[in-house]
């Protein structure tokens, strides 16, 4: 499987990182700067020092993604043109969510986010039907269908955010509180991660798992909302009423989504492990190359998770007041550190590869899974915020 | 390395164990819950306070041991490989290499090594070159910081448990060992507590909770440890001037918030501010966090009503939420533990009332404790609730904490009081009067006459029946018919004695009417009918319900209380110095990717033979095509055409 042409060519390329950008980098960057000034502005009332720091930190570690990964500048655009048409739409009243036509039915947090559970699910099927047919238009349409999904989510995740202040400016927040909206962003973060890759190695075959488990993800929301209407927008308690909020969960996601591609890279590697010169075989990147990746994964949601779990700690010791205190979620956490610890420590410094790392992934996602789910179901504790 | 990651899992088992086990419990709830047996065994495995006990300290301590000996071993070597170029690799060892290549230049060693290296430092590379004997050799790497990455993320799990041993309780417990330290389990007064139960002002770390009613201060906090306490003092006094709490419209907290005053010995005047969640008050390295709130000592009014009794005066208890009160009932005697007030409680709004939430207004919730030591714990309402049209006060019963609340609706009167359910409960629990009725009823609506021999017994089962209904409610009654009659006929049976007892009452509820000088020739209207069947409903429950007293709540004085933390921890900077090396240290280490390169050069006969070789630290996938990359683009820079 060769590289993607464009990878190759920044190999070779000693042009200042800066002189390479092109119009649209700075077009776009001039953007988001405007973007961020324009809330900075609008919306200081909201905000304290912290918030106004991470405001700014969003827009210039979005810029950098983007002159990064250039996709993410149509992403990103995308997101905010249609979030910036519900805001409009809405005007000042939350009840045109119901009379709107374009609310209702395409950009309103509830519909944008049903757009993205049923996109994110005929991907899933595109993506299955491109290895069965070996149809490269199936696996493009897989690809347009996850974009479009992530729009989607991602724009439901905005307008629920502007939906939250229209409800109240003592009820609004950033929609990262509870256990639906978090299954949006796992979602997302997942897909996104996920993208990249799939650019990256030029290969959409992965996305039939990758999209697997973000299906499941989306099967849950889809039982809660129905089966438990929690998709209703809740206030915060006091304890979450802070700026941690706005770092400290999407860096988990960012650790959960790895960890959770790892994982499925894990049971398409064991797959063909079983069957070398299967169909699987032929339409995957090589054992190697799914190796790496899933290391690549695992290395970036470790980094990630780490800093989400130091920032939870520093968020403890503000509103617990103690930055450790055995909590089950916190333990939790750090089972799922030591797990992911131990996996590098064997991998990098025992040089294990292949089957027993990638079972090793799955079994971590399980742990991931009740680090994240488990402890609000079973056990009790302080972070009891996202209870089923 | 085995142990590292042998350690890595065996505390993660470790550290489940502690959070699918909840720990530190009463331990009287492990005993019901494990047994006497497996409880000591738990208890003597730590299992209760696994995070304190010696082996999981132990363990870590392991971790800590394991670690510190990879840094020590490791960080000489890498700083070095860091530093050094390697100018004087040989070159059998550059043919050695899996990524080499070679190839030949017209190009003089001089130029190439100018060429070549400035070509590298522009691909990101730190370049050395040195003059050989007959060659040369161009030394490059770049993304060194990545193998510091690997000492600072090492280093930082020891800064960071060394950091946490700081704020651990290691002396406390070694103190504990010592026997200098008695834990406190008896509840008794701040001013009770033994001098070994009490820890000084010198006690570097800590973490502990008092509650401050408004108006109070306290010099001290409450340690939990396992399943008792510790006494911690202060060096200064923290008083609660205010405290103020914010609920949204579902009556759930939004924000709660406490001025408090610091009064220190070493400071002239009273220290003010305002604390909240998430904004602590960090004075002298003692933080003070806003962790909880509760009621501070409320003071309530109540007015009670002998059930047994119910047309005695009732009595006028003055309580204060979390004290006793004694009552003397014909029942014996009774400890009135007043638990709790609520100023509202709010719940789901009934469906179509248009409203989202409705305000049931307050609450008092206490226990009532018999001299046996038994308890039911009851939480009563203040102001008369609304169902289907028609007021009941309510008042909750349950006997253990664990159960719902089971409610007796009391139906009030046309003037909001519920003297009139009072006065219709002392007719219906009087005995004569119970008597006469049945008399007559047995005359009239069974056919029998008093010189029936049957008559007498008649009469004493019906004024029984309802007896039984009154006293013990109405699943006495359906159990004494099933345990009369054949299980077929049960429904039956339980049917005619439920009406045998609606007619006794109902002609007890005329006597009350007549009484009241309400006119009935016309009947009983349809008011008059629903109130029957409500009095009815709440005798029915009279039984369980359990209490000799009607407890209402009159009147009341709010008073609120805050619950503090009050932490100590010095080493939460040394800890948080270990979080940053260890998120430097990660990122370092996953994405600098320490790579080196040597280029050498040996001039022969006008030409330059160029030998490459090169190898990353760990290699991954990736560098094959890396060096594929920079070997085509080297090659093209060592042509003359190319410059």
């Amino acid at each position: 499987m060769s590289a993607n042409p464009e990878i190759m060519h920044r190999g070779l390329d000693t042009t200042p990182f800066l002189k390479r950008l092109g119009a649209f980098d700075w077009v776009w960057a001039a953007l988001v700067l405007i973007g961020a000034v324009a809330a900075h502005r609008l919306y200081s009332d909201f905000m304290d020092g912290y918030e106004v720091g991470i405001l700014y930190g969003t827009a210039a570690g979005l810029i950098w993604l983007g002159w990064g990964w250039k996709p993410m500048r149509g992403f990103s655009l995308a997101v905010a043109l249609l979030s910036l048409a519900a805001i409009a739409l809405y005007g000042s009243e939350l009840t045109n969510g119901n009379s709107n036509f374009f609310l209702k039915f395409l950009i309103s947090s509830q519909s944008a986010i049903m757009w993205m559970s049923a996109l994110y699910v005929m991907a899933t099927f595109a993506y299955i039907f491109e290895i069965l047919s070996g149809s490269s238009f199936s696996g493009r349409v897989g690809s347009a269908m996850t974009w479009s999904a992530t729009v989607m989510g991602s724009v439901g995740l905005m307008v629920r955010w502007r939906e939250s202040y229209l409800m109240g400016a003592d009820i609004g927040h950033i929609p990262v509180s509870n256990l639906y909206e978090v299954f949006v962003l796992f979602a997302v973060m997942t897909a996104l991660l996920y993208l990249t890759y799939e650019r990256r190695y030029n290969n959409r075959a992965m996305g039939a798992f990758v999209l697997t488990v973000i299906s499941a993800a989306v099967a849950f929301i889809l039982w809660y909302t129905f089966d438990r209407e929690a998709h209703h927008i809740q206030p915060l308690v006091p304890a979450l009423q802070s700026y941690w909020m706005k770092i400290h969960v999407p860096a988990n996601f960012v650790g959960y989504g790895a960890f959770a591609l790892a994982a499925m890279l894990g049971v398409a590697y064991l797959l063909i492990d079983r069957k070398p010169g299967g169909l699987l075989a032929r339409r995957l990147p090589s054992l190697e190359i799914l190796d790496d990746i899933m290391y690549k994964a695992i290395a970036l949601g470790f980094a990630f998770f780490t800093v989400a779990t130091v920032l939870g700690a520093m968020w403890a010791a503000e509103a617990w007041g103690g930055y450790w205190s055995w909590d089950p979620k916190e333990t939790w956490a750090l089972i799922v550190w030591l797990n992911y610890a131990a996996w590098l420590h064997l991998r990098l410094t025992k040089g294990w590869r292949g089957v027993p790392l990638a079972w090793w992934a799955i079994v971590g996602l399980f742990v991931t899974l009740f680090a994240f789910l488990g402890v609000n179901m079973f056990l009790s504790g302080l972070h009891s915020y996202g209870t089923l | 390395m085995n142990l590292a990651i042998t350690l890595l899992v065996v505390i993660a088992i470790a550290a489940i164990i502690g959070t699918v086990l909840q720990q530190n419990q009463p331990y009287n709830d492990y005993i019901i819950k494990f047994g006497p047996y497996w409880f000591e065994v738990f208890k003597g495995l730590g299992l209760f306070d696994i995070y304190g006990t010696g082996w999981f300290w132990l363990l870590l301590g392991f971790l800590l041991i394991s670690t510190t000996i990879c840094v020590y071993r490791n960080t000489p070597a890498i700083i070095r490989d860091m530093r050094h170029f390697r100018l004087d690799v040989q070159e059998k060892s550059l043919r050695a290499f899996k990524h080499r290549d070679e190839w030949q230049s017209e190009l003089s060693g001089e130029v190439l090594v100018t060429t070549l290296g400035t070509r590298l430092q522009q691909h990101g590379y730190q370049v050395r070159h040195k003059q050989h004997d007959g060659y040369r050799m161009v030394a490059a790497m770049r993304g060194g910081l990545g193998r510091l990455g690997y000492i600072l993320s090492h280093l930082s799990i020891v800064v960071i448990c060394l950091g946490g041993a700081i704020d651990g309780n290691l002396p406390l417990k070694l103190a504990e060992m010592r026997g200098e330290i008695q834990i406190e389990k008896r509840n008794i007064p701040v001013s009770e507590i033994a001098a070994n139960s009490t820890l000084g002002t010198d006690n570097s770390s800590f973490r502990g909770s008092v509650e401050i009613p408004e108006g109070s201060r306290a010099n001290f906090v409450f340690l939990q440890v396992r399943d008792g306490y510790l006494l911690q003092q202060l060096p200064f006094t923290v008083a609660l001037e205010d405290f103020r709490i914010e609920h949204y419209p579902s009556g759930m907290p939004k924000s709660f918030e406490s001025d408090l005053i610091i009064i220190d010995p070493d400071e002239k005047e009273p220290l003010r501010q305002t604390i909240k969640v998430n904004h602590p008050w960090v004075y002298k390295g003692y933080a003070i966090y806003q962790a909880s709130f509760s009621d501070g000592g409320s003071e309530i009014k109540l007015k009670a009503w002998s059930l047994d009794k119910p047309d005695a005066e009732p009595l006028l208890i003055d309580g204060v939420v979390k004290e006793t009160n004694q009552l003397v009932t014909p029942r014996g005697d009774y400890a009135l533990e007043v638990t709790d007030f609520k100023p509202f409680n709010v719940f789901p709004a009934e469906e179509g009332s248009g409203k989202e939430f409705h305000n049931y207004g307050p609450s008092v919730i206490f226990k009532l404790r018999a001299a046996n030591g038994e308890a039911r714990e009851y939480v009563n309402y203040q102001v008369p609730i609304s169902v289907e049209g028609r007021h009941f006060l309510l008042s909750g019963m349950r006997d253990t904490p664990a159960e719902e609340y089971r409610f007796l609706h009391i139906p009030i009167d046309s003037d909001g009081g519920i003297n009139r359910f009072m006065r219709f409960l002392t007719l219906a629990r009087d005995r004569a009067l119970i008597e006469r009725i049945a008399r007559r009823l047995t005359t009239s609506d069974f056919d029998m006459t008093p010189e029936d021999p049957n008559f007498n017994d008649f009469v004493t089962s019906l004024v029984e029946l309802q007896q039984l209904f009154i006293n013990e409610g109405i699943d006495a009654v359906v159990e004494l018919a099933e345990r009369r009659v054949p299980e077929e006929k049960h429904n039956e049976a339980i049917s005619s004695y439920i009406k045998l007892v609606q007619g006794l009452l109902g002609s007890v509820y005329v006597e009350l009417l007549q009484g009241e000088g309400i006119d009935l020739s016309e009947g009983v209207d349809a008011t008059q009918a629903q109130y029957f069947d409500d009095a009815l409903n709440a005798f029915s429950l009279l039984g369980p319900y359990g209490s000799p007293m009607f407890l209402k709540l009159e009147e009341y004085k709010h008073v609120e209380a805050t619950g503090l933390q009050i932490a100590r921890a010095p080493g939460q900077n040394i800890v948080y110095l270990g979080c940053v090396m260890l998120m430097a240290g990660v990122f370092f280490m996953f994405y600098l990717h320490h790579r080196r390169l040597w280029l050498r050069i040996e001039e022969q006969d006008g030409h330059a033979t160029i030998l490459l070789a090169a190898a990353g630290h760990r290699e991954r996938s990736d560098f094959d095509h890396e060096f594929e990359l920079m070997c085509g683009d080297l090659r093209q820079h060592s042509s003359a055409q190319a410059n």
